[in-house]
């Protein structure tokens, strides 16, 4: 069962175009791994899918109902971004901050769950500034997880996290996937990751130029030097205008 | 001759307003403080100075012109940051010189300074009426009202606005929301400490709280309890000592922030304010 279907999706920013004609589904238990160089259109189109940013072209579906009619497919959605970005003397606890948003009749064993899937219901209790950046972002994949969500949407989550948080991180995508059968849609650069995790790729550079099985994409040499020698390029063009 | 001054209709009054503004200038400000709105509260009363120079010039009470200005000034800056990505300071900034500015010419049109224009500039929470009074406990009790309905939206817009976005939350409505509470609250708070020194009701409890604060809630509750501090001893203080309230509340609030910060400092308090167990024990042993 498709459970986000994405039709022809084109947007521009004033003169350059961060997403061309791209269209793909993912069907209800996927873990997709969204791959690109920076500036691939990876975190502009989960703006369009999370309805941050609605001039776009094409139409995004989400459990068959076109996002553009209502905004109530959110509720199934949890969505980690980048970095948690927050005021850093912001005072709140971490069990606060998985609480936030939440009707006030909410349970709060639920909220403990959560807390201990993700491994951290021991700093429940501590200062959401006082921990670690890789422990905050477990704190958000808390807060994405604490509303039952149906889809979970990554963007970049690991980027700045060390190597033994990122592992802890990877674990917890894959229990959630496994285990509870939350859809995810994760945005990497980590290719042996993706590899690992993810059942299917979609391989990004403002167009589409991939979409399919994980496997499928990892045994093509040929794609997969393509994508290396798309990002290298990237790379050193980033490099050369700084 | 201490416990008289409480049997003075003037002094109830001004201890009964103040302590409504306190307890609203320190919730409202911890949402400000928070959004890096600080000077929001200066930007707003600046611009209400031109709003009671209007009155003062068309003969209408001076605090409703405020108001409307007041509410027109915290909707421009809300517009000019969303629409126009004018950092929150800049548009702060702008409107402080140019309510200022606005008043200026008002004053000078209208013949100069009077009493009247100090009396807003300066604070005058001693002279009150019942009327006022009843006007502030009101709108303290309504704003209060609004934040603790729409507590779950204020606080996660203001913790990530993007998230709360995410989740469903009307962002934008709630920042028009917060900045016309703010301005509401300003306008209402100038009787207190006048339009010079509002924002230190705002910032300065608030600041201090954060310090310490481990939760929201428990934030929430010390900035309140520093605010209403501040103010019933200011009063108090600037009634034995015939100085006037606006200053004594202000500089107390200071105290309690340097206070509190040099005992953080020593390390002989953490978080939540509590005395350390081993300064109390070497305290005891040592007596």
């Amino acid at each position: 069962m498709k459970v986000v279907e994405i039709k022809n999706l084109t947007f521009e920013y004033p003169g350059v175009k961060a997403i061309d004609n791209v269209s793909f589904s993912v069907e209800q238990n996927d873990f997709l791994g969204i791959i690109g160089p920076n500036g691939a259109g990876k975190s502009t189109l989960f703006s369009c899918m999370l309805g941050l940013n609605n001039q776009y072209d094409g139409t995004i579906f989400f459990f068959g109902k076109n996002i553009r009619e209502s905004k109530k497919y959110l509720k199934d959605i949890g969505y980690v971004p980048q970095k948690p970005i927050f005021e850093k003397n912001f005072p709140a606890t971490v069990r606060e901050v998985v609480r936030m948003g939440l009707r006030k009749k909410f349970d709060e064993k639920r909220v403990d769950k959560v807390l201990q899937d993700v491994w951290i219901h021991e700093l429940s209790h501590k200062r959401i500034g006082e921990l670690s950046i890789g422990q905050q972002q477990r704190v958000f994949i808390a807060k994405a997880l604490v509303g039952d969500p149906k889809i979970l949407i990554l963007d970049e989550p690991v980027t700045g996290i060390d190597i033994q948080s990122t592992e802890l991180f990877y674990g917890i995508l894959r229990d959630l996937n496994k285990k509870q059968n939350i859809t995810i849609i994760w945005a990497s650069h980590d290719l042996d990751a993706v590899n690992r995790l993810a059942n299917k790729v979609a391989c990004l550079d403002r167009t589409l130029f991939f979409h399919g099985v994980s496997d499928k994409f990892f045994s093509n040499e040929e794609l997969v030097k393509k994508y290396a020698e798309a990002s290298m390029q990237k790379h050193m063009h980033q490099h050369v205008k700084s | 001759m201490t416990l008289e001054i409480f049997t003075y209709g003037f002094m109830q009054r001004a201890l009964v307003s103040g302590i409504a503004i306190a307890l609203l200038c320190s919730v409202v400000g911890l949402f400000l403080v928070l959004r890096r709105y600080s000077l929001f509260g200066d930007a707003v009363a600046h611009s209400s100075f031109g709003g009671i120079a209007l009155g003062l010039l068309l003969g209408i009470y001076p605090m409703w012109t405020a108001y409307v200005i007041a509410l027109i000034s915290a909707a421009i800056i809300t517009r000019l940051k969303q629409k126009f990505d004018i950092s929150g300071e800049a548009s702060v900034a702008i409107l402080l010189s140019s309510g200022i500015a606005f008043g200026l010419i008002l004053i000078s049109i209208s013949g100069g300074f009077s009493v009247d224009i100090f009396s807003f500039l300066f604070g005058s929470i001693l002279l009150v009426s019942i009327e006022d009074t009843i006007l502030i406990l009101g709108l303290t009790g309504g704003i209060l009202i609004v934040i603790l309905l729409l507590y779950r939206e204020l606080i996660y817009s203001t913790f990530n606005e993007e998230q709360a976005k995410v989740s469903g939350i009307p962002v934008e409505k709630i920042n028009y929301l917060i900045v016309f509470i703010a301005g509401i609250t300003v306008v209402t708070s100038i009787q207190l400490v006048g339009i010079l020194l509002i924002s230190a009701l705002f910032v300065i409890p608030n600041v201090t709280a954060i310090m310490f604060g481990r939760s929201f809630k428990q934030t929430a509750i010390l900035s309140i309890s520093f605010a209403i501090s501040a103010v019933v001893i200011g009063i108090l203080i600037s009634y034995l000592l015939d100085i006037t309230p606006s200053g004594s509340i202000v500089m107390l609030s200071i105290t309690i922030f340097a206070v509190t910060i040099g005992l953080k400092s020593l390390g002989l308090i953490n978080r939540s304010l509590k005395i350390k167990k081993s300064f109390l024990s070497n305290h005891f042993v040592n007596n």
